[in-house]
């Protein structure tokens, strides 16, 4: 077990962050610019972490695949961001975020990296305020505060439906700012191929410029991953058609082991799914469940004749519908984690409670509507309605919207340390493609807090104490063999997939390794179909590598290659997923196991046996190895989570 | 919804292009039976899988996010940047706008300031290098006061979050006649402006933006409103007088 250390800080909880910088390394001014850092990805945690360190002066490379660094996939979050700044008076604090979310990721997540995220939340809206993001304020001229999942106070701050925009395009500025000054330099439409090791520590990248299909070499004291999460596995999902986990993927086939990988949150207020030609799902911000009230008809009768279109929902009765978020969990309502508000949609639908095609629930606003007034309603989520009338044709203000749970996030991600430091050394991991923080379930609001934690005020601390002894390490040629190397390995790899000529398209192939992930790796599974998953992953794999059909060349802008790249890391990571499935026996968060589960239907832990991290190991030859970092809980009392 | 909606028959014309060098033309396809609740793009993935199979070149477009947030997708339709509808980018246009046998034509931004690349596929890194020359507020990491320690009349946040919206996609540049990004440069100086933090270095931004949107190329605002009526979040024109106000104060002051 040795081989995985947390580096957890001696000392208090409260007090763990504060000893580790007062004695941690740091890089004097005059060296910093002898030091490169390599940053890929410009999301939240990328933009603010490759803007940090200009500032401090190291030299910085980010590289994104996109067009624009501002376009990220940060930018599509919506609701808000969390904080323990207890402005509306309401009893939090630092520690209560902590416990929420400890709590909320049904205790999975380490302690210790808890509670420092709860500690920074509150310089993140410092920072976010005096870059100009503006938060939604009252008459008074102060910050609001709106209610998310999982929390009894409102903590959440926001910019109308767009929170994840605006704190993108201030990381983004701030990242510009950077760039004009010369710190940082950017490499958009670029992706990253392969990361390059050099005596066991991380050197560089390898990248392909995705215009003029030129692979390229870069290096590095150090690199950053910070390329989120791996949800569109699953092919559906609510994150950009580009998100993928391939630099994970990379970095783990590199050496980097890889956290509780079958840990995903499936959110449960998505825009259910209409036909097969669906490219893409489409969230609806969980902060409408602040306003909104969830229900399927009490009667199957009932929900068969909506289904038929013999009855629409206004029209029936409110003793005839069943308001089961409430109903089953009073002191939540509405609030429930996500997990949980998942879970319960699935159970009414599965037992023929559901609307339209029997895979959807409603959210209902009337009675908000009714209370507070078709304006408030609209001033809170304008951009949501109108959102969801562009794509469905409905008029939310009119008829209840329908909802049903959709892929939306991974907590599962690159293992990392306290110092969110891989096991390669001089690699890290931020934000999404991190495990560290959210343990078996995210709470809603805190992806935003997470990503700009580990950016803004972590890693620019942390990356020090590693650099702090590379100073005299001079930069190493792209020359060098290990990048030669690399290079030439991408092109071999590129020219076969290129050379396969089969009869299918890229996205048919993703298509059916999202439907085998859906069936055997998703919201409920069981070691049965675990197992045939594991099994049909590899049949799909097998079928890519012989009849995949990429049309065009390598040297130019080539979107299908980029996807089949992208898909052959996926129909690797799918089966890693399940493998973890199957190894955690026991229900936590968004992992639910069939056969472990309370009379109620909830998730079962099994804090005896499986209170731990699994770390995976990559092996070139057999399967991957489990290591366990067993969780401690020191400071907060561990319970069976309940939201009744 | 579950009633068989009739499928559409459709005609593309669409506007191939195999590198920035290279000469442009149009191609027409045929692509049948398009549902109506479809996403445009979702028709341009149909009409690229009828492609792959046939072994031709797909259509190359930029999209990402595909919820009208991330200003990737860029399309020019029936002579509409974002095509025939209001408040949407191209990600969140769907076909019911469509007749059934109808022609549609689909084109890149086209703008001196944002050269084709592929197909449908423009570079757009000017509009980084204008808001890398000013559209920040120059504070590091850390250091920060508390976020309340300033209030801010909510008039003013509310219009600076309006401005804020800007997705940067270039739906102004394509639709201007004169091809001026002043829309997107106001957008982000009227939004800096109007917040305490931002008021500070509110002339020199103004300055330097309208600066590097000169030097890229774009052309001037002749005020016809084009801009506002395309742009997908609705910015409003009105941005446009500010940053006229605050250049003319830094021109003043200079």
């Amino acid at each position: 077990m040795a081989i995985l250390n947390s580096k957890i800080p001696e000392g208090q909880l409260s007090e763990k962050w504060i000893n580790y910088k007062d004695k941690q390394d740091l890089v004097n001014p005059a060296n910093k610019r002898k030091l490169d850092i390599i940053v890929v990805g410009t999301g939240l945690a990328g933009a603010a972490a490759a803007a940090s360190f200009g500032e401090l002066g190291f030299n910085v490379k980010a590289l994104c695949y996109q067009d624009s660094a501002r376009r990220a996939h940060s930018i599509a979050a919506q609701g808000g961001i969390n904080a323990a700044k207890n402005y509306p008076n309401d009893g939090d604090s630092i520690y209560r975020l902590f416990y929420d979310t400890v709590k909320g990721g049904d205790y999975r997540s380490r302690e210790a990296n808890v509670y420092r995220l709860a500690e920074v939340s509150n310089q993140i809206i410092d920072q976010c305020v005096a870059q100009g993001v503006p938060f939604a304020r009252d008459y008074g001229g102060l910050l609001d505060n709106r209610s998310f999942g999982g929390a009894l106070v409102s903590r959440t701050f926001y910019a109308r439906g767009q929170t994840g925009q605006q704190l993108l395009l201030g990381a983004y500025s701030a990242l510009g700012r950077q760039v004009q000054k010369g710190t940082v330099k950017m490499y958009p439409r670029t992706e990253l191929m392969d990361i390059v090791v050099i005596d066991g520590r991380a050197r560089g990248v390898v990248v392909r410029n995705l215009v003029t299909g030129e692979i390229e070499s870069h290096f590095g004291h150090a690199v950053v991953l910070g390329t989120g999460g791996y949800g569109n596995v699953f092919f559906l999902s609510t994150n950009a058609m580009g998100s993928n986990g391939s630099a994970a993927w990379k970095a783990y086939k590199k050496g980097a082991f890889f956290g509780n990988p079958s840990f995903v949150q499936i959110h449960p207020t998505c825009i259910p799914v209409h036909g097969e030609f669906q490219s893409k799902l489409t969230l609806m911000s969980e902060s409408l469940r602040n306003d909104g009230r969830i229900w399927v008809p009490k009667h199957k009768a009932d929900a068969e004749k909506i289904r038929a279109e013999q009855l629409r929902p206004e029209d029936l009765s409110e003793e005839n519908r069943d308001y089961y978020l409430e109903r089953r969990y009073p002191a939540f309502g509405n609030l429930v984690p996500r997990d949980v508000a998942s879970r319960a949609a699935k159970e009414r639908c599965d037992a023929g409670f559901g609307v339209e095609t029997g895979k959807a629930v409603y959210l209902d606003f009337k009675h908000a509507i009714e209370r507070l007034g078709r304006d408030t309603i609209e001033a809170r989520y304008g951009n949501l309605f109108q959102m969801y009338e562009k794509i469905t044709d409905q008029n939310p203000y009119e008829t209840p919207m329908m909802i049903y749970p959709a892929i939306h996030y991974t907590m599962g991600g690159l293992w990392v340390d306290y110092e969110l430091q891989t096991t390669i050394p001089g690699l890290f991991a931020a934000g999404e493609a991190n495990f560290s923080d959210h343990g078996a379930n995210r709470l809603g609001a805190s992806a935003l807090m997470q990503g700009l934690a580990d950016g803004y005020f972590v890693l620019p601390y942390t990356i020090q104490n590693y650099l702090a002894d590379q100073i005299n390490v001079p930069r190493i040629s792209t020359d060098n063999k290990a990048f030669k190397d690399a290079e030439q390995s991408i092109k071999a790899q590129l020219k076969k997939l290129m050379d396969i000529k089969g009869k299918q398209s890229v996205d048919s192939l993703h298509k059916k390794l999202g439907l085998a992930m859906w069936d055997y790796v998703g919201m409920a599974r069981n070691a049965e179909g675990l197992k045939k998953g594991i099994a049909k992953i590899k049949e799909i794999r097998e079928e890519f590598w012989k009849d995949v059909r990429i049309p065009g060349n390598t040297d130019t802008i080539n979107l299908e290659l980029e996807k089949a790249n992208r898909l052959a890391d996926f129909l690797e990571m799918g089966e890693l997923m399940a493998r973890d499935a199957l190894n955690r026996e026991e229900s936590c968060g968004g992992h639910y196991r069939e056969e472990f589960k309370t009379p109620e239907g909830e998730a079962l832990r099994n804090d005896k046996n499986f209170m731990y991290v699994a770390a995976w190991e990559h092996k070139e030859k057999g399967d991957p190895k489990l290591h366990k970092e067993p969780l401690v809980y020191e400071n907060i009392e561990v319970k069976q989570r309940n939201y009744k | 919804m579950s009633e068989s909606k009739k499928g559409l028959n459709l005609t593309l014309k669409v506007w191939r292009q195999d590198s920035a060098k290279a000469k442009g033309r149009f191609e027409s396809y045929d692509v049948p039976n398009i549902s109506p609740d479809s996403s445009f793009l979702e028709m341009m993935d149909v009409l690229n899988e009828q492609l792959i199979n046939k072994g031709k070149a797909p259509v190359a477009f930029d999209h990402d996010c595909r919820e009208g947030i991330c200003g990737m997708c860029s399309l020019y339709i029936n002579g509409r940047a974002h095509g025939p509808d209001d408040d949407i980018t191209t990600c969140q246009l769907h076909m019911r706008k469509f007749e059934d046998g109808e022609t549609i034509t689909i084109e890149p931004w086209r703008s001196n300031g944002f050269p084709v690349i592929k197909d449908l596929i423009v570079d757009r890194t000017a509009f980084d290098q204008i808001l890398e020359a000013g559209g920040f507020v120059s504070i590091s990491t850390g250091g920060i006061p508390d976020a309340n320690a300033i209030p801010i009349p909510k008039e003013d946040a509310d219009e600076a979050m309006d401005a804020a919206s800007c997705i940067g996609c270039g739906a102004c540049v394509a639709t201007c006649k004169n091809s001026s990004a002043m829309l997107f440069v106001s957008a982000k100086v009227s939004q800096l402006a109007l917040l305490p933090q931002g008021k500070v270095e509110a002339s020199r931004r103004a300055r330097a933006m309208v600066a590097k949107m000169d030097e890229l190329g774009f052309g001037n605002c002749t005020n016809t409103g084009a801009c506002e009526v395309e742009c997908p979040k609705g910015i409003s024109v009105s941005h446009i007088a500010r940053l006229n106000r605050e250049f003319l104060c830094a021109s003043l002051k200079q």
